[in-house]
């Protein structure tokens, strides 16, 4: 016997439950973040379409003495559509083939 | 977690490069927990499958034509059971579901004057059942339903006014915004949640399969659909233009409509040159109206 | 407090009674009396902090509640013919996604030819939506109704629509002496809506999500069983109305005289209280008849009226709809309830459209059924002799 569906009075179903979904394996390429030219603007953040990079602390600080940030991308769920590369204004995010692509 | 994935969460299925989920992060941005009532189309069936939803605020999706009902009742439900202060009340519907077999209960909604933002994600056709024309898709485009022919040129008929609809309708905050400008989203629904009453924002959003552009285009051509003036982003308040977006050396909509696969056969069609010209006949006419010309 | 009220009042004043938090309408005739005189009661302040919505269609009222009944408010509409079925696209929905929201439906024919006269050809077209639908047959039961259905819709074993269904006209605008209820004894049978789950930020939760052919089957058989469950939820809601307000209306039917019948003959709505009185008269002259009354539309009592007609020889099923291309909607539940039994159902259909359905008519079809003059199936009794031109 199998196990029981589950299904929920009217279909209702709890909240954020796509995390479990992984889509970072969709595309063919894949963002590489530049560190040494992110600026930590946060425009990658803001217009990334899955919600998939952060800025985090590098645990440097930088001349002003604030603690720097960069750019990070979570491959879980990245789909590789190259939004992060183009809109970044300080060319600190270039995409690359993934592996299982080339050749 | 940020603070951006707790509202609307990675896992969703859109395309990579579609501008819903930036247009949809931009407004969660600005409203914090909210109420989200979803007609059918794109953004629905890419958050809320059963089991795999992508939203972390109180959602709902009925059916095709209703969302703007669907969030009147809630804000009245609110009302009725003292619950205003839980947050405010967000309509996600698409440009068909607006335009065309939602107009009904959106005037309605106006018209009754609910405390209520109806947020339209125009993405200029149904996308979600593959790229059939609505009332919002432009002239000239190539759709399923409005393929370009030997006689026809995609297609024929204007693009609906649906800001002015929303105005006349006496809507406190009307304007227009895209995904090429994602702050610009956040800071108008910031804006419009200081008005009580009924709300309309239409946000240019991106279609990379309908459209016929690559993911990484996305941004760009949304932002040469703005730098044409074919999209013009425009702020009312209680009527009255208040703000409107500047465009430094506008560009000719050509540069708009070429990287666009929905666009190309106006560059071969018989009857392209003439679409083109009334394309850029709108833009300029757009730009004097709302004195765009920086 | 005994009043003569019109239906239509006795319908509001029921309504205003259960406390609703949201009510949405279109108003339609002939249901339009009954929300002008809601209207009325929000205009006065007497409804509390009861919201009251005026739609701009039937389609854009349902929608409205089902926005306001999943964000947690106990929601009421009342509507009828072509209103009835503009709606059913978000009726469909509602039941779906399990709200409980309660409609008085003023039953009047669909077009064309367009008619605003009574039959129950509109809520009949709802009959498969997951609505729980019960017949009323005068203006005390359907005031008696009210607070009755928002206790079975809100009961957390069920959670789907019902309608209370009157005939529009008929009972809606006669005047009929009614018993008005207490609030003090609405507030005691019926206590706020507990919504098992609900729209808020706290627990934000995605309602209506689409379900794949993985589970999408489990989700209708789940509201099936929903349905199923009513039954006995209604039996008990129906018997705890009678101790407390001492009006026993019955349960899903109500079967008078039939254990001995050869003939039963069954009606809902009201046309129940005239069929009644013929079979009494009938059986005063010594005719073995029986009558069925039915309350429950959706679920259908198919148990009750197998045990009621056990003995009979003769089913009458007076139609006041039908089905093109098959028997009239109750017929063929009455049928499928006594497949089993050697039984024939005869099914008159009668008073489409307004048309008058005297006592003589009735009893004439009683009588022709008894004296074997008709054959068993669907036909038509006070149809005029008719011919079909172009123009
Ligand atoms: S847009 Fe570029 S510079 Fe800005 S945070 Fe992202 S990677 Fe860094
Ligand atoms: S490639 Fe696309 S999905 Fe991946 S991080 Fe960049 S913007 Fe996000």
């Amino acid at each position: 016997m199998g196990e029981k569906l589950r299904i929920t009075l009217g279909a209702v179903s709890r909240p954020l439950e796509s995390l479990k979904i992984k889509t970072g394996d969709w595309g063919a390429e894949y963002p590489v973040v530049i560190e040494e030219n992110c600026k930590a603007c946060g425009d990658c953040v803001v217009y990334c379409p899955d919600l998939c990079i952060e800025l985090v602390e590098t645990g440097e600080v930088d001349e002003k003495g604030r603690k720097k940030k960069v750019a990070k991308v979570n491959y879980d769920y990245c789909k590789g559509c190259g939004t992060c590369s183009v809109v970044c204004r300080h060319d600190a995010i270039k995409m690359e083939i993934k592996e299982i692509y080339k050749g | 977690m940020s603070e951006n994935m707790r509202l609307f969460g990675s896992g969703h299925g859109a395309c990579p490069g579609c501008g819903l989920p930036i247009a949809v992060k931009s407004v969660l941005e600005a409203t914090g927990p909210c109420f989200v009532a979803n007609s059918t189309g794109c953004l629905e069936i890419i958050s809320s499958q059963y089991g795999k939803s992508a939203w972390g605020v109180p959602y709902i999706h009925s059916v095709f034509e209703n969302a703007a009902a669907v969030a009147a009742g809630i804000e009245a439900a609110l009302k009725a059971l003292g619950r205003k202060d839980e947050g405010p009340v967000v309509v996600f519907a698409g440009d068909g579901a607006t335009a065309d077999i939602g107009i009904g209960c959106l005037s309605g909604m106006f018209d009754r004057g609910h405390d209520v933002l109806y947020v339209c994600l125009d993405n200029e056709a149904y996308q979600n059942t593959g790229n059939q024309q609505s009332g919002l898709t432009p002239p000239g485009s190539s759709t399923t339903t409005t393929p370009a022919g030997k006689v026809l040129p995609g297609k024929v008929k204007a693009k609906k006014d649906m800001p002015a609809i929303a105005l006349a309708h006496k809507a406190r905050y009307v304007a227009t915004a895209s995904v090429a400008f994602p702050r610009d989203i956040t800071r108008k629904v910031k804006r419009a949640l200081e008005f009580e009453g009924p709300k309309y924002i239409q946000i240019h959003s991106v279609c990379v399969t309908g459209w016929g552009i690559d993911g990484k285009q996305a941004i760009p051509v949304a932002r040469l659909a703005v730098e044409t003036a074919l999209y013009p982003l425009i702020e009312f308040e209680d009527g009255q233009l208040v703000r409107v977006r500047k465009i430094k050396d506008r560009k000719p909509v050509e540069e708009y409509l070429k990287p666009q696969r929905r666009f190309r056969h106006l560059f071969k069609h018989p009857k392209g040159k003439e679409v083109i010209a009334e394309l850029q006949r709108v833009a300029d006419e757009n730009a004097k109206k709302f004195g765009l010309d920086a | 407090m005994m009043k003569v009220v019109r239906g239509f009042y006795a319908v509001a004043y029921s309504v205003k009674l259960c406390r609703p938090d949201v009510i949405c309408a279109y108003p339609i005739t002939p249901q339009s009396e009954i929300v002008e005189n809601i209207a009325q009661m929000y205009a006065n302040g007497e409804l509390g902090n009861c919201e009251y919505i005026t739609a701009e269609s039937e389609f854009g009222a349902a929608s409205i509640l089902v926005g306001a009944s999943a964000a947690g408010a106990r929601t009421y509409t009342a509507t009828c013919s072509q209103g009835l079925i503009l709606m059913s696209e978000v009726l469909w929905n509602a039941a779906g996604m399990r709200l409980p929201i309660v409609l008085t439906i003023a039953n009047r024919s669909l077009s064309a030819p367009l008619s605003i006269w009574n039959d129950h050809q509109d809520s009949m077209a709802m009959r498969d939506a997951g609505i729980i639908q019960m017949y009323v047959e005068n203006n005390q039961e359907v005031h008696d109704m009210m607070p009755q259905a928002f206790k079975i819709a809100e009961n957390h074993k069920v959670l789907l629509p019902m309608m209370v269904c009157m005939d529009g006209y008929k009972l809606t605008h006669a005047y009929e002496p009614v018993d008005l209820l207490s609030q003090e004894l609405v507030d005691e049978f019926l206590p706020p809506y507990d919504p098992p789950v609900k729209m808020t930020t706290k627990e934000p939760y995605t309602f209506g999500s689409y379900a794949t052919p993985a589970s999408y089957m489990e989700f209708r058989v789940a509201v099936y069983n929903a349905m199923e469950r009513a039954r006995k939820v209604i039996e008990d809601v129906y018997k705890e109305w009678a101790e407390i307000s001492g009006r026993d209306w019955g349960g899903n039917i109500v079967a008078e005289n039939c254990e001995d019948a050869d003939v039963c003959v069954m009606a809902m709505g009201s046309l129940v209280g005239l069929v009644r009185e013929v079979v009494k008269e009938l059986r005063d002259e010594g005719k073995k008849v029986g009558f069925i009354k039915i309350r429950t539309f959706r679920p259908f009592p198919a148990d009750e009226i197998a045990k009621a007609v056990d003995n009979a020889e003769k089913v009458i099923v007076f139609e006041r709809s039908l089905s093109m291309g098959s028997d009239a909607p109750v017929t063929l539940d009455v049928k499928s309830a006594i497949h089993k039994k050697a039984i024939d159902v005869y099914s008159p259909v009668v008073g489409l459209g307004g048309r008058d359905v005297p006592q003589n008519l009735v009893k004439s079809i009683i009588e022709e059924v008894m004296e074997n003059k008709v054959e068993p199936g669907t036909y038509f009794r006070g149809l005029k002799d008719y011919e079909e031109v172009i123009v």
